[in-house]
């Protein structure tokens, strides 16, 4: 099953001969109960300066396939079958030695997790001149000199100051450009791309994705992107493999696959891709009364410094925060890392100190302490990742009862028998009840972290990135579990994301966060049908479109940094002033 | 910096201060009477109480301890009731031999632990991971009398390779440090071994794989200092340790050094001695604490100090 067989695929192509061919690619884990697959039979081939992507979910191979390739699959892990040829040469059948050569050379890898993916310990300057050395022996000053060369290629705004620097005074998108950077030091033929830009905030994801399809053309790197995000394969793929569970499902070329998917697998993987403007832009439901009033809030934490302790400096989480969600309507904060939205979050569960006043189903709060038990049974937090929420050693039938017991209510039957209804209420069967997290998927343990979450029958659930670590189909039921929640039973959700299209799927009211502070608030067909503030616009923008045709529009290519929400003592940020632009349409004036 | 360490300075007279309080009081309260020891089972009842009132025993205790700080702050740790020397004296001449002891059973701990950690966190779940974890094991449940006394037997008595007992040479100092060491290296190989399983698994050793590099550098440059933080940590608060081992190992191999002076001291009451051996072991800890951290950012460079 090679793509040349593929109707279409090919015809675009030079007829050169591919830089990597992979054959029928077996990879199996070794088991107790022998050799299990985790990769059936993959084929491709991939041709200079052509981009194919690798997509697929959580546990369909895809990962494992690139490993195997690079020839650093984990110790009980190995190919069985197949070849994986580099010009001509097997690298399944190369010794150790050989292969350390090639790897980093002429096949780069890049990783998904900037933070983790460099050495803690080592300059980034060190770490770039390793890999030049490490294949070609060449003088220090010589090999600093490519490795700065790469540092500019990237774009990364003072390479020689860089250069010095520990890969924790980095951000991590500029770490990202870091690992790019060493990836691409030695030109190598081919360049496996690991969810290159899954960590990466959207504006910044937006910059990599450039620079990578810059990099291509000017270097002409064969480029294997591996990804779960469909937006990220129709901007930058030629050619697409779907994965399932370690198998092609399909492939072929990427507006073909995008416009005619061949497989249910595909088109149901294209459907629950949440889009931004797939939603009709209805008019917004009568305004009803607040549930939950946010008045010039405000989150500060102070950093000491110094030899006495002083507080020299602060960290400005959130600077006078006002907003309303009212009852039974998703409230959407929206926003990159550091903006502050999370901070609200914790703030409304009484987790930080705070100035200003929140109003929560009637209690006036002004300082922590106000929060009470009593208040906090009406705002209930559903976290990103279910893994970490829930107690490994408990059984979730009583992970979902602790808020009953926490707060006294109802005798063990009772509590039992709202267990079972809640169960069954968020998707989950009455016999799953005296199991534990670990028997359940990453889906089903959100479902169980929500189903806790309602055990108080809370005013407010507050979702912080609660469908960030899903998969796509596991996300789009989910979110339609949330919606199904409100309309229901009347809840209201302050829904907390990064992700501009699953906000526009879910959200009645929207407000964009940069900084601590709000920059545009109002409904979603204010907010996305008509943004008016430019950072709003330069957020959407920058979302991936599942839709190889679509053009992105042309934008001056940089490598800007968030500005530090770290400010000295003395010298709060300006406020911005919210301005109604009409209909209730919110737009902090530009300064 | 400055600033840091004027803290830490300010933090180590106060934990020495409670140190000295802890042990006086221990003392005071004890039921063995050092003057009974002093003046002999034969001595009069005006005889004992006169040497009681000599040495000041017969006041309160607080007055006891403040006169006796008062002499610490002139750096007079008071003279031994038996020996008929001054304390500080007592303790510096056998201050080298322990020292030299420290440094040579950090040295077995080291090489012994940090090796043995390595090879085992490299060939996870084979037999020699097994084999390595069972000697660490043995090293660190096995106690040190028995570990010394089986060396000294096997390769004194039986091959005649080292020397049993004495000081001088550097084959005296190979027995002593091994038996004081064994035990540190068992602590260490446990905990190299799964720092440095943990630092295998981390992002950037797979980074550092796909460079390209020889398996050799990416342990030795790239797993090693990172996993090595935690150990060094370890060494600071081990001095403490060795403190109650020396004892033991000076005895059993006739070393001359703190540890016997202590031992002597315990057994007579000399009540100024025991103050003293204590307080430069408390000394030593709170140093090789403070050592270990001024070195841990050396290595990693995201920690400061502050």
């Amino acid at each position: 099953m090679t793509l040349a067989h593929a109707p279409g695929a090919g015809a675009a192509q030079a007829p050169a001969d591919p830089v990597l061919s992979v054959e029928g690619l077996t990879v199996s884990v070794a088991t107790e109960a022998g050799l299990r697959p985790l990769v059936q039979g993959i084929s491709f081939d991939l041709r200079r300066g052509e981009t194919l992507a690798i997509a697929g979910e959580s546990g369909s191979g895809k990962s494992i396939t690139s490993l195997a390739i690079m020839g650093l699959l984990p110790t009980n892990v190995r190919a069985t079958a197949g070849a994986v040829r580099l010009a001509g040469t097997d690298l399944l059948r190369l010794p150790e030695a050989r292969m350390r050569a090639i790897r980093g050379d002429r096949v780069a890898m890049i990783f998904q997790e900037p933070m983790t993916s460099l050495n803690p310990v080592m300059t980034v300057g060190a770490q770039l001149v390793e890999a030049i050395e490490a294949h070609e022996p060449m003088a220090r000053g010589q090999a600093q000199a490519r490795a700065l060369e790469a540092l500019k290629a990237v774009r990364l705004s003072e390479p020689e100051h860089r250069l010095r620097q520990y890969p924790h005074e980095l951000s991590g998108g500029m770490r990202q450009r870091v690992v790019i950077a060493m990836a691409i030091a030695l030109r190598p033929d081919v360049l496996i791309a690991d969810e290159p830009t899954t960590a990466l905030d959207v504006t910044v994801q937006r910059e990599v994705l450039d620079l990578l399809r810059d990099l291509r053309r000017e270097l002409g790197t064969a480029i294997v992107l591996i990804t779960h995000d469909m937006g990220v394969v129709a901007e930058m793929a030629d050619r697409v493999i779907v994965m399932k569970d370690g198998a092609v499902v399909e492939d072929g070329p990427v507006v073909r696959i995008f416009d005619a998917p061949a497989k249910d697998y595909t088109r149901a993987l294209l459907a629950a891709v949440p889009r931004m403007g797939a939603r009709p832009l209805e008019d917004a439901a009568a305004p009803k009364a607040p549930v939950c009033s946010l008045r010039d809030l405000t989150v500060r934490f102070d950093l000491k410094r110094g030899m006495l302790g002083r507080t020299t400096h602060r960290v400005h989480a959130v600077e006078g925060v006002s907003c309303d969600i009212r009852a039974g309507e998703t409230f959407a904060l929206v926003g990159e890392s550091g903006c502050g939205k999370s901070t609200i979050a914790k703030t409304i569960a009484g987790l930080v100190p705070f100035d200003g006043e929140i109003t929560l189903a009637g209690h006036a709060l002004r300082r922590q302490s106000d929060v009470t038990r009593a208040v906090r049974r009406d705002a209930q937090i559903v976290f990103q990742d279910p893994a970490a929420a829930l107690d490994p050693r408990m059984r979730v039938g009583d992970l979902v009862a602790e808020p009953l017991v926490i707060h006294g209510i109802g005798t063990r039957e009772e509590r039992r028998a709202t267990v079972e209804q809640l169960f069954e209420r968020v998707g989950l069967t009455r016999a799953q009840i005296d199991r534990y997290p670990h028997e359940f998927s990453g889906g089903q343990r959100q479902r169980i972290c929500i189903a806790r979450a309602l055990a108080l029958r809370p005013k407010l659930i507050v979702a912080d990135e609660s469908v960030s670590a899903l998969d796509v189909s596991v996300q789009a039921r989910v979110l339609q579990l949330l919606r199904e929640l409100k309309e229901d039973m009347g809840v209201s959700f302050l829904f907390i994301s990064h992700d501009m299209a699953v906000v526009d799927s879910i959200a009645d009211r929207v407000a964009v966060m940069f900084l601590g502070q709000i920059m545009e608030m109002g409904t979603r067909a204010q907010v996305f049908g008509d943004p008016r503030h430019p950072y709003t616009r330069r957020l959407i923008e920058a979302v991936p479109v599942p839709d190889p045709s679509h053009v992105h529009p042309a934008r001056a290519r940089m490598a800007t940094e968030v500005p530090s929400p770290v400010r000295r003592r003395d010298d709060p940020p300006p406020r911005r002033v919210l301005r109604d632009v009409g209909g209730g349409h919110l737009v902090a004036a530009e300064g | 910096m400055a600033g840091y360490l004027l803290r830490r300075l300010v933090q180590s007279v106060l934990i020495l201060l409670g140190v000295t309080l802890v042990t006086f009081f221990l003392l005071y309260v004890l039921p063995a009477d050092p003057v009974r020891q002093i003046a002999g089972r034969s001595a009069t009842a005006e005889t004992v109480e006169s040497i009681r009132r000599q040495l000041g025993l017969d006041q309160p205790f607080w007055v006891q301890y403040g006169r006796y700080l008062w002499n610490l702050l002139h750096l007079d740790l008071g003279r031994s009731y038996l020996q008929r020397s001054n304390v500080s004296e007592l303790i510096w001449a056998r201050l080298p031999p322990t020292l030299l002891l420290m440094a040579g059973a950090i040295v077995c701990e080291l090489i012994l632990g940090l090796t043995m950690g390595i090879v085992a966190a490299l060939r996870r779940g084979t037999a020699t991971d097994n084999g390595l974890m069972i000697a660490s094991f043995v090293g660190v449940s096995a106690p040190q009398f028995v570990v010394g006394l089986l060396m000294l037997y096997l390769f004194g008595v039986r091959l005649h390779w080292l020397p049993i007992s004495g000081y001088g040479t550097f084959a005296h100092l190979v027995l002593p440090s091994l038996t004081l060491g064994i035990l540190g290296a068992g602590w260490y190989s446990r905990m190299m071994r799964s720092s440095m399983v943990e630092v295998m698994r981390q992002d950037f050793i797979r980074t550092a794989r796909a460079k390209g590099l020889a398996r050799r550098r990416v342990i030795l440059r790239h797993a090693l200092p990172n996993a090595i933080l935690p150990i060094i940590a370890m060494i600071g608060i081990d001095i403490g340790i060795f403190m109650g081992g020396i004892v033991v190992v000076e005895s059993v191999f006739g070393w001359p050094g703190i540890g016997q002076l202590a031992w002597q001291a315990i057994q007579r009451v000399d009540i100024p001695i025991i103050m003293g051996v204590t307080l430069v072991s408390a000394v030593a800890i709170v140093l090789g604490n403070l050592l270990a951290d001024l070195v841990t950012p050396l290595i990693d460079p995201r920690i400061r100090l502050r």
